[in-house]
């Protein structure tokens, strides 16, 4: 168990020193940082000395280097484009994100396995049918056209909500939250649905597979032949088998929900780590994009980590063969 | 049954509350653009937006106002006593907005401040600063500069007490050695305070209650958005979220036009756009089918700027928000006259009839470098100009990048480019900074046609642009720019394009008043009670 233990996590080093070398290196050939830094009449004195103090005439693995080591000191470097910390730059920012993701999460929840479930319990039902159609265009659709969609409809036409923003925020500690305010939780829907466009189509598509096979396997049989309701033998028996894998894969989504909002973020304007992303690429602001992909890397690795270590305790099966 | 009824009860109520109208506001001007001022310090950088968003909260010694003359703010007379020294009265009883009091320490602190910061360009024609008394400062040159007061406008003054007391005293550096305060916090004299700032997000103005003049304007609270996709830009507009938008692309145009309550403004940009051919190396370093370099050739180029129709782009590209341009500088700036600034009109047949005497009659290949993210439908007008020239046998590929890469390619020192679309903003409104910039011989030593990206090389235009530097006589060196630019007109090194518009979308009732420089003057905007 320890054993295993030290293993994944020596590999989720390793990964991750490997993704941020990537990262540097796409970085490093991304554009000219001194466009933006400089005045358009600026001399070639003046660039050569804005070289010189940005390091930039290092050779690519000393700055790599230095790089890493600020990283392990809690040193994340400046933006080439605000000139602030990075650090702070990101933790103001991951609020709104992670509150984006887990609304999300919560659309999934309450939207996503009630239609699951019916669609697999009923799969030749009119409304399963029409839900199956439907979904496919949660998966066709990208979704900034969702988003797009969305605003046109509910922020153009019928002004129910904002086309933009995070409503107002509430500071509590290092963290700003929009959820304890009305403007900020009328903000935070469509996004989160648009966010939640793909997971929900994924989970009921899921959820409606698992069904129809735990329905035909051997032991519901048997709980039909005792005679059980069909209400009992879906509720007690089915649903256990079936919801498991879709939890956990709802959990590693989570990494992807954090990861993909840039493009829900761009649309809706949502202040999270995604625009700054977006903005920082515009800019070619290098460090911080560098910053954010390593943060995005590390966030997946966490969450599949855990996810790993906790597998064993789940189901003892893992344990035997692991030992 | 009950309780599930109840819940649906609840979830109606809830639908309703979350979707409660907004309440009324009174002078509140809320506007949302696609960019962020990158910072609030007044030195750190010199970038149009920030000096866009900074002009409501710090004041320049002069300005220009609405009819682009050179105004009175902080200063309230000045002169040129010798022929390097220009003496500025400084305007008593100005506060800054934590209550302190404006004089000449300030100005000699912001111009010490400013000179080590990202827009000392500004002043780089300045060698020192004196403060004769509490209210009077002189500026000393390096050279004769008759146009100093052009040159300043964009240099704002600083508390130096709140600098001090905040470890600002240096400007924002992109190595970070020196703390960044001032760039996320601003103390100066203008119309507004900034009340509440989230970079990339939003920023709060409210009137500054000390001011020392009164707004024209009504707007005492404003609230600037940022929103980068379009889209959704456009989209806040229409539900009534924001007041005005900057940055309409030209397609929603008509959109926004045909919307009730909505209507654009739009009024010439000072950036003009233009293409400039490598003239200076002797093959082409992206191209081919042909031996040498035919930009060489006046007919070549001649033949380009008939070939490429202006008034097509602007139409069918442009939709209107553009003004095709005979020079590669706007209309408005100092040097630019009527007639060298008309549109060039195209003529195929006298192209063809260029191309065959130059000896090019079967054409050649060569790439143009383009961007696709740095201003109103540039990679259209790219893709455009290379079928225009395709009739005359010139083969083009657009090489289309983002700014970042494309400035790579193109910028100093390699100037690794044989034919470039570029864009051109004179914050002075004086041709010479285009003169000296991007048209002189390249010299890395003094810097001079630093971004003369084609090499273009000229003695009589070398020679009149150090003449202007000089001149102090108003006529005569209007009479030179005028001779010089007429001389770039003629050499078709710069084949002009366009002059860009800015577009907003405005709610009616709303005044605005747009600036060729781009910025948002809000003191001067009036919204319905």
């Amino acid at each position: 168990m320890i054993a295993h233990t030290t293993e994944r996590i020596l590999q989720t080093v390793l990964v991750l020193l490997a993704i941020s070398f990537i990262a540097f290196l796409l970085v490093a050939t991304l554009g000219d940082p001194l466009t933006s830094l400089l005045p358009p009449d600026a001399s070639i004195a003046d660039r050569q000395d804005l070289i010189m103090r940005l390091g930039l005439d290092e050779p690519l693995l000393t700055r790599f280097l230095h790089f890493l080591n600020g990283m392990l000191h809690g040193d994340f470097g400046i933006s080439y484009r605000t000139q602030d910390d990075i650090g702070p730059m990101i933790a103001t920012r991951l609020p709104a994100t992670i509150e984006l993701a887990f609304a999300s999460l919560l659309v999934t929840l309450f939207v996503g396995v009630p239609l699951g479930i019916l669609c697999g319990v009923r799969p030749n039902g009119i409304i399963s049918r029409g839900v199956m159609l439907v979904s496919i265009a949660g998966i066709t659709l990208p979704n900034f056209v969702v988003g797009v969609l969305l605003i046109a409809i509910f922020s153009v036409h019928l002004g129910w909500f904002p086309s933009f923003g995070r409503g107002d925020t509430v500071q509590i500690g290092g963290w700003t939250t929009g959820l304890l305010t009305l403007s900020g939780w009328r903000a935070i829907i469509l996004p989160a649905i648009t966010l939640a466009a793909f997971q929900v189509t994924f989970v009921i598509r899921m959820l409606r597979t698992q069904l129809l096979e735990v329905g035909q396997s051997e032991h519901i049989r048997f709980a039909r032949a005792r005679g059980l309701s069909e209400r009992r033998i879906w509720s007690t028996y089915a649903m256990r088998n079936a919801l498991l894998p879709t939890i956990t894969m709802l959990a590693l989504q989570l990494g992807n929900v954090i990861a993909f909002s840039v493009v829900t973020e761009g649309v809706f304007a949502w202040p999270g780590i995604g625009s700054l992303f977006l903005q920082s690429i515009q800019a070619a602001d290098v460090p911080v994009i560098a910053i954010y992909l390593i943060f995005v890397g590390a966030i997946f690795m966490i969450i599949n980590l855990v996810v790993e270590l906790i597998y064993p305790l789940v189901d003892p099966r893992l344990k035997r063969s692991g030992a | 049954m009950q309780s599930k009824r109840s819940l649906f009860l609840a979830g109606a109520a809830l639908t309703c509350f979350l979707v409660a109208a907004p309440a009324s506001r009174a002078a509140e001007f809320d506007f949302a653009g696609p960019l962020d001022a990158y910072t609030l310090d007044p030195h750190a950088i010199s970038n149009t937006l920030v000096f866009a968003i900074l002009r409501n909260v710090y004041e320049p010694l002069v300005a220009r106002g609405k009819d682009l003359s050179i105004e009175p703010v902080l200063a309230t007379k000045w002169k040129q006593v010798d022929d390097k020294t220009w003496e500025f009265d400084l305007r008593k009883d100005v506060k800054f907005s934590n209550g302190n009091a404006f004089n000449a320490d300030d100005v000699v602190f912001s111009f010490d401040r400013a000179k080590k910061g990202g827009m000392s360009s500004h002043l780089a024609d300045i060698d020192s600063i004196e403060k004769v008394d509490d209210y009077t400062v002189r500026l000393k040159t390096h050279e004769i500069d008759p146009i100093l007061p052009n040159q300043i406008v964009n240099w704002f003054m600083m508390d130096s007490d709140w600098a001090k007391e905040h470890g600002a005293v240096e400007p924002g550096q992109a190595d970070n050695s020196t703390e960044g305060y001032a760039n996320q916090h601003a103390m100066g004299t203008g119309p507004y305070v900034i009340s509440q700032r989230d970079p990339g997000v939003k920023t709060v103005f409210s009137a500054n209650k000390t001011w020392w003049n009164t707004i024209d304007g009504n707007v005492d609270k404003a609230i600037f958005y940022v929103i980068p996709n379009p889209s959704t830009r456009v989209s806040a507009l229409i539900s009534g979220e924001v007041d005005m938008i900057d940055g309409v692309p030209p397609q929603d145009a008509s959109r926004i036009e045909k919307a009730d309550g909505l209507h654009i403004a739009s009024t010439p940009d000072l950036r003009t756009v233009y293409l400039q051919p490598d003239v200076a190396r002797d093959t082409l370093v992206y191209g081919g089918g042909v031996k040498g370099n035919p930009f060489k050739n006046p007919k070549v180029r001649e033949a380009m700027k008939l070939a490429i129709d202006t008034g097509a782009i602007q139409k069918r590209i442009m939709r209107g928000y553009s003004t095709p341009v005979g020079l590669p500088i706007a209309n408005e700036v100092n040097g630019s006259t009527a007639q060298l600034d008309a549109p060039n009109k195209p003529d195929l047949d006298k192209a063809k009839a260029l191309m065959k005497e130059a000896g090019y009659a079967d054409g050649f290949d060569v790439t143009l470098d383009c961007t696709n993210d740095r201003f109103i439908n540039d990679q259209a007008t790219c893709l455009a100009i290379g079928s225009f020239l395709s009739r005359i046998d010139i083969r083009v590929t657009p090489r289309i990048q983002t700014t970042a890469r494309w400035a790579q390619q193109i910028n100093p020192p390699g100037y690794d480019t044989s034919f470039a679309m570029l864009s051109y903003s004179p914050y002075t409104y004086d041709a010479h900074q285009f003169l000296s910039g991007l048209a002189k011989t390249r010299d890395p030593k003094t810097g001079a046609g630093v971004f003369n990206i084609g090499g273009y090389s000229n003695k009589e235009v070398d020679r009149l642009t150090d003449e202007i530097g000089a001149e102090t006589d108003t006529k005569k060196r209007t009479e030179l720019l005028h001779k010089a630019l007429g001389i770039l007109k003629k050499s078709n090194a710069y084949i002009p394009i366009h002059q860009l518009q800015i577009l907003w979308g405005v709610r009616d009732g709303v005044n605005v008043v747009q600036l060729a420089d781009l910025s948002y003057p809000l003191a001067w905007f009036k919204v319905p009670e």
